[in-house]
């Protein structure tokens, strides 16, 4: 029997394909249960506030209706902070649905009615008549600047002197850049179906990006034993970090389930997946100065994001600014300001898509005022050491990523000139901008067991958010345990099975990823030792010669039956990986150079994105079909935040206002163009065992940047404000 | 959803007998079921007129063409009468919504389609249109997307729809029945200002029916163009949308018919300033003049001061796309 090919570097299906386009896969909102009620939501209309009444008589009244829950007749739940702190909880107090009688920003959720069917809940849900003391709010970031505070993170230290090399510097640029709010609008709405067991423990499906945050945040909200709550999540359509934290809905679906000892749903509208976490807006000075050779003199990065009144939400917006080139002088400053909103929440690569714009653009900038090509002066700027850590990166093929991208491009045909070219109402440009992202690893932890019949299943409580877990799993088993893809199953989103951190920060290859290929290789290991030890003509072989087929061990042509070997018990083991010791004394990331050419028709105020070429650095490629995918996501997204993404709120009304599909835009098919993209090589022996660093966040960083330095390149105007609207172009 | 029954007539003298203050007619729903699952829309009363025979599309005998009420948006389309007579309007409904919309709306329902103003939309929120007496927000608020021509201080909220910015440019008329009988509209009369009652969009009575479009005969067919201005390349509502259609007399205009969308209450045109054109050489200057003297009345509101300059640029370039003929 041969060795099977090594199924790491191919190109494989969806596992979960079938199941989802068949419409066989449940997702959280879908599971039947006898008896299932239904709850809908009752938000307030206002930012700020306390209630004075709740009516829900009319409500009650409507037959079919079971219960309206709120803040006075909710059953108990606790009181603290810290049992609402969840695995990615915000500096702060956590909200707490239906807590008390704060209103703390506009559409939080007021009441839950419970009915027999969902259109009944939701109309009843229009009678439930809820008073409001309204107090004054404020939601504009732009007019709260002077409640700004330091966003409680510990920034690299400033290194150098920036002051005075700023001032020295021939070429500076100083340039502040806005982002807007913008919302994750996964395909699918959040959505818990809290069945209520026969014994009085709940089965919850939750929509969530890690099913034990979930369970441990019900235990702990509600003071139930770790034993009566199971959480699953076998398919999630989407999350992109909305998922991160258990949302209301599985509050509240909980409180109603134990109160009438039901079942119960709760479905959010595409309306109240506003209703929560979103990403920030900010506004970002960039100052940058560099010598007559375009090398970096300073840097200084600034950012001031919202957040809500009761937590401090923060990520890594700045630090890109001392990583990504060399630069001897760098400061930063990250500022918060509390506002009567939501508090934000980790949204596809959290912070760095956001710095990334203002580093990005500003490099553009700088190149202009130097005179250099704007990849001539990122190349002259490149350095294998993060500055902010001093430490090596344990690989950086950035170069690479911009000569493979440039070449395929087609950069080198580039002139300098703004508004060099233009077809019929349109000028053409051409931008380019770099990415990066950490390459973490967490602790995770995975089950292997081998059947007699020769089937692996290999399980850990991670989620597959449409990311390609499922399949890329499968795969670092198979391979692992020299085996067949089609032998093995790898079961996932489930709270009973081996601890997983959250799906999120591309670090679920490099944890769960190295967790399974731990265990399969220590299950691998325990059967040939079973083997040699009931076949002593098998103990001189060499232990990779191994394959297991056809419910036999194969050593050659020679298979020796599983059945014999087991003893007809299944074999299973299990393993808490550890993130990799080699990382000690290394920075790890992943990189990114993207390069765009847009159309401007000026006189309409139209940007139309023809071609982008994304060539990524990301380690070693597990699946290149699913990771390939996952850029094109992150690319169009990119676009998205260039050109269309925004949630306005109305700060009269204190209210996110364009809350459907309809209006809040991203990109449709008819907006998107050729798409290309590229893994550059890059070996990694450091990152982790399997020298591979997760492509979820790389691909929609610097894309932005990329669209705005483009436009800058067709029609001579440079825009801060994103994302780039008719209203915006056509401004004088 | 608040409750509501539900009646299916077989005749429009049925249906038009159970017309009423509370009750709504629905034939493809595109616009109507969204507005009731969000609470905007309270009918007590559906009256479904899918069974009422208002499917044919067939010429008149001035030779034009009369449509009935429930051809599909995408029948009306890709009709081989519409593509070769009145290609504008092709254009305009195939610039609006997306193919699995376009095969649901109704011609009808096109034309009462509400308005997309995000305050109209949220029931969260006062609105003038959706409440009257509550107030507008919109005013003073995001009002990026709202009128710049013809509003109210009680209403800025435009028509969404492209179908009829085309059917404005055409001059088509609308046939209604009520219980006192038939009548023809004007389309320029068909929809109203906000004035007072920024709840009304358009003249109906409660008790009417629309049951055909009637196009005049085909006059614009060498020579229009519809240009759509949004935020993305499919699937979004007009910033500025614009008809144009012309007959030209060698390098003279004959005739020169412009109807705006995104801007007003109802598709915008003005004829009398149309008229003066006549005779001018059809050239960009005249198109700008025109297009600078139609926008003389814009008021914009601080957040669209950019749709004067988009409506004006979008003018000139469509009445240019037209003026090169057909299928530009």
């Amino acid at each position: 029997m041969n060795l099977p090919q090594p199924s790491n570097g191919q190109p494989l299906d969806r596992i979960d394909g079938p199941a989802k386009v068949t419409g066989t896969a449940r997702y959280a909102g879908e599971y039947p249960a006898p008896g299932l009620l239904h709850g809908s939501v009752v938000g307030s209309p206002i930012a700020r506030g306390s209630v004075r009444a709740i009516d829900c008589s009319a409500a009650l009244a409507v037959p079919g209706v079971i219960a309206v829950l709120h803040h006075q007749n909710r059953p108990p739940m606790a009181g603290d902070d810290a049992p609402y702190q969840d695995a990615d909880a915000a500096d702060g107090q956590p909200f707490r649905p239906l807590f008390n009688d704060q209103v703390l920003y506009s559409g939080q959720p007021l009441a839950l009615v419970v009915a027999q069917t969902l259109e009944l809940a939701r109309y009843a849900g229009t009678l439930v008549r809820i008073e409001i003391d309204e107090q004054p709010h404020q939601t504009d970031l732009l007019c709260a600047f002077d409640q700004a505070h330091d966003a409680p993170v510990e920034l690299p230290k400033p290194r150098g002197d920036f002051a005075s090399a700023y001032a020295q510097a021939p070429f500076k640029v100083d340039a502040t850049y806005s982002t807007p709010v913008e919302h994750h609008n996964p395909m699918e709405p959040h959505a818990s179906t809290v069945i209520y067991q026969d014994d009085g423990s709940l089965l919850v499906h939750d929509k969530t990006q890690g099913t034990q945050n979930s369970q441990d945040y019900l235990v702990q909200v509600f003071n139930l034993p770790k034993d009566r709550v199971r959480v699953r999540a076998a398919y999630v359509g989407g999350a992109f970090g909305s998922g991160l934290r258990p949302q209301y809905q599985l509050v509240l679906a909980t409180m109603a389930a134990l109160n009438l000892k039901r079942s119960v749903r709760v479905s959010l509208t595409r309306q109240q997946m506003f209703t929560f976490g979103y990403r920030p807006r900010t506004v970002q000075r960039l100052r940058l100065a560099a010598d007559a050779q375009g090398r970096l003199q300073a840097i200084h990065h600034e950012a001031i994001a919202q957040t809500s009144r009761f937590e401090d939400f923060t990520e890594h917006v700045v630090e890109w600014s001392g990583m990504l080139y060399r630069c001897d002088n760098v400061a930063m400053a990250y500022k918060l300001v509390p506002l009567d909103v939501y508090t934000p929440l980790d949204m596809r690569a959290p912070g760095a898509a956001l710095g990334l714009i203002g580093l990005e653009c500003a490099m553009d900038e700088l190149a202009r005022q130097v005179g250099m090509d704007p990849l001539a002066l990122r190349r002259v700027n490149f350095t294998d050491i993060n500055g902010n850590e001093g430490k090596p990166y344990s690989s950086k093929a950035l170069l690479a990523c911009y000569d493979q991208g440039a070449a395929v491009f087609g950069w080198h045909r580039r002139e300098a000139r703004p508004r060099c070219r233009c077809e019929g109402h349109e000028l053409i440009g051409w931008g380019m901008a770099g990415g990066a992202w950490e390459a973490m690893q967490m602790k995770a932890s995975a089950r292997a067991r081998l059947d007699s019949e020769g089937h692996l299943w290999v399980g850990s409580a991670t989620t597959d958010i449409g990311t390609g877990t499922y399949t890329v799993m499968t795969q670092i088993a198979a391979d692992a345990a020299s085996m067949a893809v089609s032998d093995v199953t790898f079961e996932l989103g489930d709270s009973a099975l081996p601890t997983a951190p959250l799906q999120g920060g591309s670090f679920t290859v490099s944890s769960v990823g190295s967790a399974v290929r731990q265990v399969c290789q220590l299950l691998r290991g325990a059967l040939v030792k079973a083997a040699k030890a009931q076949y002593p003509a098998l103990a001189g072989e060499a232990p990779e010669r191994f394959v297991v087929r056809e419910g036999k061990l194969w050593v050659g042509d020679s298979g020796y039956a599983l059945d014999t070997i087991l003893q007809g018990h299944a074999l299973e083991v299990k393993v808490d990986a550890e993130p990799s010791a080699r990382r000690q004394g290394f920075a790890t990331a992943t990189h990114s150079a993207v390069f765009v050419e847009v159309r401007v028709d000026e006189a309409l105020g139209t940007v139309r994105v023809t071609r982008v070429v994304s060539a990524i650095a990301a380690g070693r490629v597990i699946n290149p079909k699913t990771a390939r995918s996952q850029i094109l996501g992150g690319v169009v997204w990119g676009l998205g935040m260039a050109l269309q993404e925004h949630t306005q709120t109305d700060h009269g009304l204190g209210r996110f206002m364009n809350h459907n599909l309809a209006e809040y835009h991203m990109p449709v098919n008819a907006d998107i163009g050729d798409i290309e993209v590229i893994f550059v090589d890059e070996p990694d022996d450091i990152v982790n065992e399997l020298g591979s660093k997760g492509v979820g966040e790389i691909g929609i960083i610097g894309v932005a940047a990329a669209v705005a330095n483009a436009v800058q390149h067709a029609t001579g105007r440079r825009m801060r404000d994103f994302p780039l609207t008719v209203d915006k172009l056509l401004a004088d | 959803m608040t409750p509501f029954t539900y009646a299916k007539p077989s005749s429009i003298d049925q249906a038009v007998q159970l017309a009423g203050p509370g009750a709504r007619f629905i034939a493809g729903g595109t616009n109507l079921l969204d507005l009731m699952k969000e609470n905007v829309a309270r009918p007590a009363q559906l009256i479904d007129i899918n069974d009422l025979p208002l499917r044919d599309i067939s010429p008149t005998p001035d030779g034009g063409l009369r449509i009935g009420a429930l051809v599909s948006n995408a029948e009306l389309a890709w009709n081989t009468l519409v593509e070769q007579g009145y290609p504008l309007l092709a254009q305009a409904i195939l610039a609006g919504a997306s193919p699995q919309l376009r095969n649901m709306a109704s011609t009808g329902g096109n034309l009462l389609q509400r308005t997309r103003c995000l305050y109209f939309y949220d029931t969260a929120t006062p609105c003038n249109k959706r409440a009257p007496g509550s107030g507008c927000p919109a005013r003073d608020g995001l009002n990026r997307n709202h009128a710049i021509l013809g509003a109210s201080p009680l209403c800025v909220a435009v028509h969404p729809s492209d179908m009829c910015v085309a059917l404005a440019a055409l001059e088509a008329r609308v046939i209604v029945r009520g219980r006192s009988g038939e009548r023809c509209v004007a389309f320029a009369d068909f929809h109203r200002l906000p004035g007072d009652t920024p709840e009304r969009d358009n003249t109906l009575a409660d008790d009417e029916l629309i049951l055909a479009i009637e196009l005049p005969a085909p006059r614009f067919a060498a020579y229009s163009h519809y240009l759509k201005v949004r935020d993305r390349a499919s699937y979004a509502f007009a910033l500025v949308s614009v008809a144009a259609a012309l007959e030209l007399d060698g390098s003279a205009i004959r005739t020169l018919h412009v109807a705006l969308g995104g801007v007003a209450h109802k598709p915008w045109r003005d004829a009398a300033l149309e008229r003066q054109v006549v005779g001018q050489p059809a050239t960009a200057d005249t198109y700008t003049h025109f297009a600078d003297s139609l926008l003389r009345a814009a008021r914009p509101l601080p957040g669209n001061v950019f749709k004067v300059r988009l409506a004006r640029n979008a003018i000139v370039r469509a009445l240019i796309q037209a003026q090169r003929g057909k299928c530009q």
